[in-house]
């Protein structure tokens, strides 16, 4: 602990060092982090929460960081008091713009990786990340306490993969709190201070924004050149929008308001602006007054990847769902969406996402922190469709899929890097080769780790290929992907009829070579799930005018309740009462009534829930 | 296991019922049902309230239970004329159970004149029992007609022995044409029940029945699908995969059997699973509750009706018996029926009779489903037209259909 804590707004650089965790989920950062707050005496034991910095219940409940924040902890070594910027880093592959951003904030970072487990691939994509952009890492085995521990294998593959020697691999416990003092030293001492101009223009770099709803958005940020005040004029250089700096301040971790921030600082800024769409992760803050010329770089508008129609159960929610994303959007400047009407499901959204997890956040939010019953059509991607007559049209949900005459369709593609033990290269390399991959590398990080690298669509990657991936190899693998651009693929819209109806939304855009085995599996799905009519009900799968698949439900011939006598009259009448309240649930498709457990099961892809748990 | 009673309201101590019931009570008829809850074995498909002799004992043992029941009687009469409802004769009185006849006809002869001597007869008022064709002999039958019955009515189920053995039934199939001669030569109307779609009967064992019942010419046919209830013995062996399940479609096919069957024979549908010879020997108990009449409904479980008011008694007989001991009421709870429920009720049932429901009376919603109804051959057209909602054989194969498109969402 400091005795006397540098003041924010009259730090030296000098003595300021900005730092990150990159590590993976369940690998204990929350609990380091918790640790060092502790240590630092920034929050005292007593208000200790698990996992302080992770604000919201889903976070605390999934163990894992969804937001990061910014804590600045004091720190004295050798008799000189510093300054630590901790930056909390998103955990998980759908944030890594968001993490990429983090880490341009800091000079350093701490690697940590469970004791136990060995580096997972997202570490290893943002270590390499961190690496791209020139950070001081800093490896830590965490978790030494565990009886399974192995620090000597693991330091030895992380000493393999960032260079150095496996003696240099600091070992802590965050849960004893055992050698995270060492820790706090050694971010001292290997960890540059930051540069910049204290006389130039000021130029900030968002790295976070987020909505509180008594103070507006919050956005943090890691000042590079010259100063910022309270009350004066700021302007965000992407969009030219300028503000009134009500408040800056730093974390530590309450906010604690400042007279302003410095080359090098890292806090907050508040100007009563109610979306975070007006401070965007990774534009850059400067001086109305005085403006810098040029941005810091490296700001790139979210780009949603994954989307999906959102539509309440019960048709009177949709105005709640409507307000539910309203207010979601204030706090996640990626979440994307437009009224969609769908004819089995009734009005909703079409939802951008930027990945599954993501999905599955907002989709969880929604019900719990709205109450409200959502059926999620299945996550599809966004495909660029070219029509004879060279006309665009982008195609997010497989009812925009052009009838016309198409030329060629594009399909966004991912760069995927896989990390498992070597027995399980075969099973992984099937699956991949299932999923049109195509092997781009593979790497041995010790003699039984490796890293493979495929190109793979992002479509054949949303459903359910985590969850195959973790059967496949016993939970060992782990997964990660970042865009890799687009490629033209034979790509064909399989639709499903009931008695002749289209049914919009089980349509589904899938390679030529898949569609069969789709429309086998919708048909016979759909056979089990929906219940018996008073007429035969055909149904169809088929790419255009061809069916390519058929199922048929028999006609119901008899639903009477043979005897109705004195003593059955009561309940016969609750359960028709109770039959009519179901027959609320259904949904007619032309004269078929569906019910929407029915929906729900077709379109629910259980994996995909399972897959963003993991 | 006994079936479920209905969720309601609690009924009072002494039974009285709300000023409600005695509305209009001048102009509707008035029957007795009277549960018998005792069986010689528990059949494997029955749900029904009923126990085997040595279940029970005290109060609601068999030897005393014509005392028992009466006991209710007595409380009805009281309840009803406390109540203001108007004092009528009866008109139909029914015994079920259970198996009425492993009582002695004495017993049921002493509750029937139990019941009379409380409110009298109307001329020419049905009196049913159902019976067992083991259970009975010539002369039992014979006391009972003595004793003022008029019908009985025989729980066959089948003619086909490996039929009657998964249905756990334990009468020879040659016993029952001879009660039917018995009661016939008593002077009893005979009503023969059919069970059909029992697990591993084939359509010509079904054929069969309906032809062995004919051939016995009785007065009236009721042929029930068998329903496979939660906790029977005959659930839990279809669970285990020992005998197949029931299947809708086998349902369907025999009831149309059966109703040709039937028809052929001269003999017509008034209700979806019941066939009399001629009008007059349709069972007039049963149409009573299809009609919305009022019934005291008397022993363990029994459900009853009384103007807009359904009440059922406490459903074990020891209960029963020692409510009725202390001069409490043994209802269990009741419940009554809003304008909207009576309607449903009178939707639903009236849906399933011969003489069918009135156009005129149906809401809106009802009226304006007629036509899709005809469309599908649910209903007959140049019924419709005259006015009239009365089930097509397929109608009635899907009569549960019919009434949700009747009535309102």
């Amino acid at each position: 602990m400091a005795r006397t804590a540098p003041v924010p707004a009259a730090t030296d650089p000098a003595i300021i060092r900005n730092f990150c965790i990159i590590a993976h989920i369940d690998h204990g950062k929350s609990t380091l982090a918790d640790r060092m707050l502790q240590l630092t005496g920034v929050v005292e034991q007593r208000d200790m929460k698990a996992q302080y910095l992770d604000r919201m219940d889903i976070e605390r409940e999934r163990g894992i960081t969804i937001k990061s924040q910014a804590v600045r902890l004091p720190w004295e070594l050798d008799g000189t008091s510093y300054a630590l910027n901790m930056i909390d880093t998103p955990g998980h592959v759908d944030f890594t713009y968001e993490v990429s951003r983090s880490l341009a904030a800091c000079e350093g970072a701490v690697l940590l990786v469970d004791a136990a487990q060995g580096i997972e691939a997202q570490t290893l994509a943002n270590l390499y990340l961190a690496m791209e952009n020139n950070l001081t890492i800093i490896p830590v085995l965490n978790k030494i306490d565990l009886p399974a521990a192995q620090p000597e294998k693991y330091a030895a593959e992380l000493a393999n993969l960032i260079g150095g020697d496996p003696e240099d691999v600091l070992r802590v416990s965050g849960k004893t709190g055992a050698g995270v003092e060492v820790l706090l030293d050694k971010i001292v001492r290997d960890l540059p201070a930051p540069l910049g101009d204290p006389n130039a223009p000021a130029r900030a770099m968002i790295f976070d924004s987020v909505y509180d709803t008594y103070r507006g958005v919050v956005t943090y940020v890691r000042v590079v050149d010259g100063m910022l005040h309270p009350r004066e004029r700021i302007q965000m250089m992407s969009t030219r929008a300028n503000h009134e700096l009500l408040e800056i301040g730093v974390s530590s971790p309450e906010p604690t308001p400042s007279k302003g921030l410095g080359v090098g600082e890292v806090g907050y800024l508040i100007t009563g602006v109610k979306d975070v769409r007006q401070s965007k992760v990774g534009d850059t803050v400067t001086n109305m007054a005085k403006p810098a010329a040029e941005s810091l770089g490296g700001y790139a508008d979210p780009k949603p990847m994954v989307f999906s129609g959102l539509y309440p159960l019960d048709g009177t929610d949709y105005p709640v769902l409507r307000d539910a994303l309203d207010r979601l959007k204030l706090n996640d400047a990626a979440l994307v969406y437009e009224p969609e009407t769908s004819a089995a499901l009734g009005f909703g959204f079409r939802v951008g996402f930027l990945g599954l997890l993501h999905l599955e956040i907002i989709r969880e939010r929604l019900e719990r922190e709205f109450n409200l019953d959502l059926i999620s059509t299945a996550p599809n991607v966004v495909y660029e469709v070219t029509l004879e007559d060279k006309k665009v049209v982008t195609v997010t949900n497989p009812s925009e899929y052009p009838i016309g005459k198409v030329m060629e369709v594009r399909e966004p593609m991912v760069s995927a890097t896989i990390l498992a033990p070597n027995e399980f290269v075969g099973a992984i390399m099937e699956l991949c080769q299932q999923r049109r991959g195509q092997m781009k590398g593979m790497d041995y990080l010790s003699e039984e780790r490796v890293e493979l690298r495929y190109r793979l669509p992002l479509a054949e990657i949303v459903f359910d290929f985590f969850d195959l991936l973790k059967s496949k190899t016993r939970g060992y693998a782990s997964l990660d992907w970042k865009a890799d651009g687009e490629q033209v693929a034979d790509l064909v819209k399989v639709d499903i009829l009931l008695q002749g109806e289209h049914v919009d939304a089980f349509s589904a855009i899938t390679h030529r070579d898949k569609a069969y085995a789709y429309g086998v599996m919708m048909t016979g799905k759909l056979r089990e799930l929906i219940p018996r009519q008073q007429f035969e009900v055909p149904i169809q799968a088929a790419i255009g005018s061809r069916i390519i698949a058929r199922e048929s439900i028999r006609a119901i011939r008899k639903d009477v309740l043979a005897k109705c006598y004195g003593g059955d009259i009561t309940r016969k009448r609750k359960l028709l009462e109770k039959q009519k309240e179901g027959k609320k649930r259904m949904k007619m498709v032309g004269r078929v009534e569906v019910p929407q457990e029915a929906f729900i099961a077709a379109l629910s892809s259980d994996e995909s829930k399972d897959k963003a748990k993991k | 296991m006994p079936s479920v009673l209905p969720l309601g309201d609690p009924a009072p101590v002494d039974g009285l019922l709300p000023g409600s019931a005695a509305v209009g009570s001048g102009s509707r008829r008035f029957g007795l049902y009277v549960h018998i809850p005792f069986c010689a074995v528990r059949c494997g498909y029955c749900d029904f309230n009923t126990y085997t002799a040595t279940e029970l004992g005290g109060g609601a043992s068999q030897d005393r239970y014509a005392g028992t029941v009466s006991a209710e009687l007595e409380l009805a009469a009281r309840v009803l004329t406390a109540s203001g409802v108007q004092d009528r004769r009866l008109s139909t009185v029914f015994f079920g159970g259970g198996t009425p006849t492993l009582l002695p006809a004495g017993d049921l002869g002493a509750v029937l004149r139990a019941a009379v001597g409380l409110w009298g007869l109307e001329p020419g008022a049905e009196v049913t029992t159902e019976a067992n064709p083991d259970s009975v002999t010539q002369r039992s039958l014979a006391e009972l007609a003595e004793a003022g019955f008029t019908r009985v009515s025989f729980g066959m189920q089948s003619a086909v022995p490996h039929v009657l053995a998964v249905l756990d039934r334990t009468h020879q199939p040659d016993r029952v044409p001879l009660a039917v001669q018995w009661a016939r030569e008593a002077g009893l109307k005979v009503s023969l029940d059919l069970i059909y779609g029992t697990p591993g009967e084939s359509l010509a064992d079904w054929q069969q029945s309906i032809d062995r019942a004919l051939e016995l010419v009785p007065d009236h046919i009721s042929a029930y699908a068998l329903i496979i209830e939660d906790g029977t013995k005959l659930a839990a062996r279809i669970r285990r995969g020992e005998v197949a399940d029931i299947d809708d479609d086998d349902h369907a096919e025999k009831y149309a059997m059966v109703d040709a069957g039937l028809q052929a024979a001269g003999m017509h549908w008034y209700e979806v699973s019941n066939w009399a010879r001629a009008g007059i020997d349709e069972c007039r108990h049963n149409l009573g509750y299809w009609h919305g009449d009022d019934w005291w409904g008397a022993g363990p479980g029994a459900h009853s009706h009384v103007g807009g008011v359904r009440w059922w008694n406490v459903k074990h007989p020891t209960a029963y018996a020692q409510r009725l001991g202390d001069g409490v009421s043994p209802a269990a709870g009741r419940e009554t029926l809003d304008p909207s429920a009576r309607y449903v009720e009178d939707v639903m049932l009236r849906a399933r009779l011969k003489e069918g429901l009135g156009i005129a009376s149906l809401r809106d919603s009802g009226r304006k489903a007629v036509a899709g109804l005809i469309a599908d051959s649910l209903v007959v057209p140049s019924e419709a037209f005259a006015g009239r909602l009365v089930l097509t054989g397929r109608g009635r194969l899907l009569a549960d259909a019919v009434v949700h498109r009747l009535l309102p969402d």
